[in-house]
C-alpha cells in the first residue's frame, strides 16, 4: 500500500475552458500508457479556467514525461507537480454502510470520530459523508469495511499549492509559483 | 467588411501568405470552393485526399513553410488522417481545413458527418471546431502559428457548413495569444557551460544529428561547429543532407540500416551530441544496449523529448540552431579559459578515435555486389540517378527497401534535398511527395525513388501533375514484391513467404504512365540505366516514370534485426565480416 503511495504523484493543471479539453487529457493519457489513479475537475474562480487535479502512477512513466506531454496540450496554461508537504489535499467520501440496530451505533461513533457526518440513514443502512484527507478517508473505508460497504463513490483528490508569505518561517522550503 | 465564413476563410488564408492550396471538394466544403474562384491562391486539384496531405508534406519539407491541404467532411476528412499522422511524426507544418456537417447536425450522424476532430486529436499538435464564423480569422492565424513554431506540426480546423455561409463583419486576425503555447528558444547558459566541458573532455565524441537540425535551419551553424571541434557526424535518416555526406567527416546514416561506421562509432563513442534526434528505436535498437559507455547531451526544442528514451547528462532544452550557436560560443570561451599556455584545445584532439573510424570506413564500407552483369542491382540505379543528377535535385522515397537504399547512395550535399516518410513509414508517400516538393520548388529537378508497392498506392497523383503541368520524375524499383516484407520473411520467417509476391507485369508501368499523362520507360539490363536516366533528365514538360526491372532477391544491409542490440550488426549476407 506505501508503495503504491510512493508512485502517487499530484499534477495540477490550469487549463483554458474550451470544449473537448476533458478529451485530450484523457486521450493522451491513453495514448501514450500513462495511468491517471484519480482525476477532479472543475471550473475556478475565472470562468475560462479550469483546475485539474490528476493523481498519476508513475510506474507508468516518469512524472517528468507525463508532466512534459501534457504542458505540449495547446490548452494547458499551467502545469507542475505538487509536493504532498507543499500541498493541501482533500477528498470527498460518500458511502452506504449496512446498519442494523446492533452496528449502528458503531458506525456512527466512528464517523464522527473522523470528523463525517451521516448524510442518509434507512431501517438497514447508514450513507456517510466525509471531507477530508485523503488517508483520513482511507482510514474511514478500512474501518467501515467490516460493516458491509453498500456503494462507495469518492471524488478523488483535489488540492491546492500551500500559499507562503515572504516572512513566514518555513520560507526556506521550496517555493510554489502560485497561479491565480 | 460583410462576408460569408466561406470568404473570411480564404481571406485569412491569404493574410497568412497561402499561395498554394492541395484538396478536392464536396458537400460541406462547398461554399469554401466558390470564393476560392477569386482568390489569388493556386488550388491542386488532387485524385484522393491523403494525395492532397503528402503533397502538403512534400511542400513543406522543401519551403519550411505550412503545407495547406483543404479537403471535405466525412470521407474527404478520413483521406487525410493518414498524412496528419504522417507529419505529426515527421514534424512537418501542415494546415488542413476540412469542411463539417452545420453545427445543427452534428451529433445526429447526419450524411458525411465525422467527428474528425476527436479522431485526429492525438495526430494534430492541435485542431479547432470552429462554431462561429466570427472566430475563423482568428483560428486561422493561429492554426498557423501552432503549426509553424516551436517543434513543427500538422493541425486541423473542422468547418461547418453553415459557419462558412453565415455572414460576418470580417476583421484582420489579432496578435495570436495562446496561453497554453509555449516553448523556450534559448538553451539555459548554465546547460550550455556543462555540455561544452563535456565535449572538451571527450575522447570519443560523436554528434548525432537529426530531423531537428533541418526544421531549425541550423546546417550552416552546425558545419561551423563540426568545424571548429572535429567531432564526427551521423545524419539520421530524417536528416540526409543536413551534414553534407562528402565532408570526410560525416558518416552517413546510423541505425537498423545503417553502414558499419556510423552505428559503431555510436556505439563506442563516450559522449553522444544528440541535436535535433529523438532516439527513435530504429536509430537505438535495444535501448539498453544502445551507446552504452557515452554521456548524453540532448539538444531538443520540445522539453517532452527530453529523457523519453534515454536520460540525457545535459538538456539543452531550446531550438536547434541557437544550441548549437552557443555551443560554438561557449566552446571558445570554455576553451579558452581552460587552456594552457601555447595549448589548443579546439579542435578536440581526438586524433585516436579519427583514426579509428576512418579504419572502420575503409574495413566496412557500404557495398553491393557488382558481380552479376547482367541483373539490375537497385542501388546502382540509385548511384546513377545521383551521380547523373541537375545540381541541386530534390530527391523524394516511399517506404521499403529503396528508401534505404535511397538514404544509404544518394550523395546528400544540400539541405532540403530529401524528403520521404521516417517515422510513420508510409507506403505511397514519393509520388505526392514529389509533386508537392515539386510545386514549392519549381526551379528545381525532383526525382523520386519509389517502389512497385508503394507506388500501386498512390500512383494516380501522376494524373494530378500531368493535369497542374507539375512535372516530375519517378523511378519505380520493380522488384515483384512488397521488398522489405519480403527480406524479414527471408531473414526472420525461414523463407515462408506470404503474401508479398506483386508480379513485375502487372500492372503494365509504362501504359499506366502514359495512361496518366506521363511518358514511360521500362529499363530491363543495366546498360540501358544510365540512358534512360539521361533521356529523362532532358524531359522537362512532363512527368516520368521509369520502370526499372531491379534484382528480386537483393537485400538492404547492414542490417540491425529488431530489437537486438547495435553490436549485433549484421553488415553483408554473408554475415558481419561480409
Ligand atoms: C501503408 C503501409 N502499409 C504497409 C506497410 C508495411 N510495409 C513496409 S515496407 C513494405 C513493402 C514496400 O514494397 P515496395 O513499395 O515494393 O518497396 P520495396 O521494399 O520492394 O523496395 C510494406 C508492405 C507500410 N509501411 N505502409
Ligand atoms: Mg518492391
Amino acid at each position: 500500500m506505501s508503495e503504491l503511495k510512493n508512485r502517487h504523484h499530484i499534477i495540477t493543471a490550469l487549463v483554458e475552458n474550451k470544449a473537448g479539453v476533458l478529451a485530450r487529457i484523457a486521450g493522451l493519457f491513453a495514448r501514450r500508457g500513462f495511468n491517471i489513479y484519480s482525476l477532479a475537475v472543475a471550473p475556478t474562480h475565472d470562468p475560462d479556467i479550469s483546475r485539474f487535479t490528476i493523481v498519476v502512477d508513475v510506474e507508468s512513466a516518469p512524472l517528468h514525461q507525463i508532466v512534459s506531454q501534457l504542458d505540449k496540450l495547446i490548452n494547458v496554461v499551467e502545469i507542475k507537480e505538487l509536493d504532498p508537504t507543499e500541498a493541501l489535499e482533500r477528498e470527498l467520501l460518500l458511502t452506504t454502510v449496512n446498519a442494523d440496530s446492533r452496528s449502528r451505533s458503531e458506525i456512527i461513533q466512528i464517523v464522527s470520530a473522523l470528523g463525517g457526518s451521516i448524510v442518509d440513514a434507512g431501517i438497514s443502512h447508514i450513507t456517510v459523508e466525509l471531507a477530508g484527507t485523503p488517508d483520513t478517508i482511507d482510514t474511514l473505508e478500512e474501518l467501515l469495511r467490516s460493516f458491509g460497504i453498500v456503494a462507495t463513490q469518492r471524488t478523488g483528490r483535489v488540492a491546492l499549492p500551500k500559499l507562503r508569505t515572504e516572512n513566514s518561517f518555513e520560507t526556506g522550503s521550496r517555493n510554489f509559483k502560485v497561479f491565480n | 467588411m460583410e462576408l460569408t465564413g466561406a470568404q473570411a476563410l480564404i481571406k485569412s488564408l491569404e493574410h497568412q501568405g497561402v499561395e498554394v492550396i492541395f484538396g478536392l471538394p464536396g458537400g460541406a466544403i462547398l461554399p469554401v470552393y466558390d470564393p476560392l474562384l477569386e482568390s489569388t491562391i493556386r488550388h491542386i486539384l488532387v485524385r484522393h485526399e491523403q494525395g492532397a496531405g503528402h503533397m502538403a508534406e512534400g511542400y513543406a519539407n522543401v519551403t519550411g513553410r505550412a503545407g495547406v491541404a483543404m479537403v471535405t467532411s466525412g470521407p474527404g476528412a478520413t483521406n487525410i488522417v493518414t498524412p496528419l499522422a504522417n507529419a505529426m511524426m515527421d514534424s512537418t507544418p501542415l494546415v488542413v481545413v476540412t469542411g463539417q456537417v452545420p453545427t445543427t447536425s452534428i451529433g445526429t450522424d447526419a450524411f458525411q458527418e465525422c467527428d474528425i476532430t476527436g479522431i485526429t486529436m492525438g495526430i494534430t499538435k492541435h485542431n479547432w471546431l470552429v462554431k462561429d464564423a466570427n472566430d475563423i480569422s482568428n483560428t486561422i492565424a493561429e492554426a498557423f502559428y501552432v503549426a509553424t513554431h516551436g517543434r513543427p506540426g500538422p493541425v486541423l480546423v473542422d468547418i461547418p457548413k453553415d459557419v462558412s455561409n453565415d455572414l460576418i463583419d470580417y476583421a484582420e486576425p489579432d496578435d495570436v495569444s495562446l496561453p497554453g503555447f509555449k516553448y523556450i528558444s534559448e538553451p539555459d547558459p548554465e546547460a550550455v557551460r556543462q555540455a561544452c566541458k563535456l565535449i572538451l573532455e571527450a575522447k570519443r565524441p560523436v554528434f548525432y544529428v537529426g530531423g531537428g537540425v533541418l526544421k531549425s535551419r541550423a546546417s550552416e551553424a552546425l558545419k561551423i561547429l563540426v568545424e571548429q571541434t572535429g567531432i564526427p557526424v551521423v545524419t539520421t535518416l530524417m536528416a540526409r543532407g543536413a551534414f553534407p555526406d562528402d565532408n570526410p567527416l560525416c558518416l552517413g546514416m546510423p541505425g537498423m540500416h545503417g553502414n558499419y561506421t556510423a552505428v559503431t562509432a555510436i556505439q563506442q563513442s563516450d559522449l553522444l551530441i544528440a541535436l535535433g534526434s529523438r532516439f527513435d528505436d530504429r536509430v537505438t535498437g535495444k535501448v539498453s544496449e544502445f551507446a552504452k559507455h557515452a554521456k548524453v547531451i540532448h539538444a531538443d526544442i520540445d522539453a517532452a523529448e527530453i529523457g523519453k528514451v534515454r536520460v540525457p547528462d545535459v538538456a539543452l532544452i531550446g531550438e536547434c540552431r541557437r544550441s548549437i550557436e552557443e555551443l560554438t560560443r561557449g566552446l571558445t570561451e570554455s576553451a579558452s579559459q581552460l587552456s594552457k599556455p601555447n595549448e589548443n584545445l579546439l579542435p578536440l584532439d581526438i586524433g585516436d578515435w579519427i583514426n579509428q573510424i576512418n579504419s572502420w570506413k575503409e574495413t566496412y564500407p557500404l557495398s553491393y555486389d557488382k558481380s552479376e552483369s547482367d541483373t539490375i542491382k537497385p542501388q546502382y540505379v540509385i548511384e546513377s540517378i545521383s551521380n547523373l543528377q541537375e545540381e541541386g535535385t530534390i530527391v523524394v522515397s516511399g517506404v521499403g527497401q529503396h528508401q534505404m537504399w535511397a538514404s544509404q547512395y544518394w550523395k546528400f550535399n544540400n539541405p532540403y534535398s530529401w524528403v520521404n516518410s521516417g517515422g510513420l513509414g508510409t507506403m505511397g508517400f514519393a509520388v505526392p511527395a514529389a509533386i508537392g516538393a515539386k510545386v514549392g520548388r519549381p526551379d528545381k529537378a525532383v526525382w523520386a525513388i519509389d517502389g512497385d508497392g508503394c507506388f500501386q498506392m498512390t500512383a494516380q497523383e501522376l494524373i494530378t501533375s500531368s493535369a497542374e503541368n507539375i512535372p516530375v520524375k519517378i523511378a519505380i524499383l520493380n522488384n515483384a514484391y512488397l521488398g522489405m516484407v519480403r527480406q524479414w520473411q527471408q531473414m526472420f520467417y525461414e523463407e515462408r513467404y506470404s503474401e508479398v509476391y506483386l508480379s513485375p507485369d502487372l500492372p503494365d508501368y509504362v501504359k499506366w504512365a502514359e495512361a496518366m499523362g506521363c511518358v514511360g520507360f521500362r529499363v530491363d539490363t543495366p546498360e540501358e540505366v544510365i540512358p534512360t536516366i539521361e533521356k529523362a533528365n532532358e524531359i522537362n514538360d512532363k512527368s516520368v516514370v521509369i520502370d526499372f526491372r531491379t534484382d528480386i532477391t537483393e537485400k538492404v544491409f547492414p542490417m540491425v534485426p529488431a530489437g537486438k542490440s547495435n553490436d549485433e550488426i549484421i553488415v553483408g549476407p554473408f554475415g558481419k565480416k561480409s
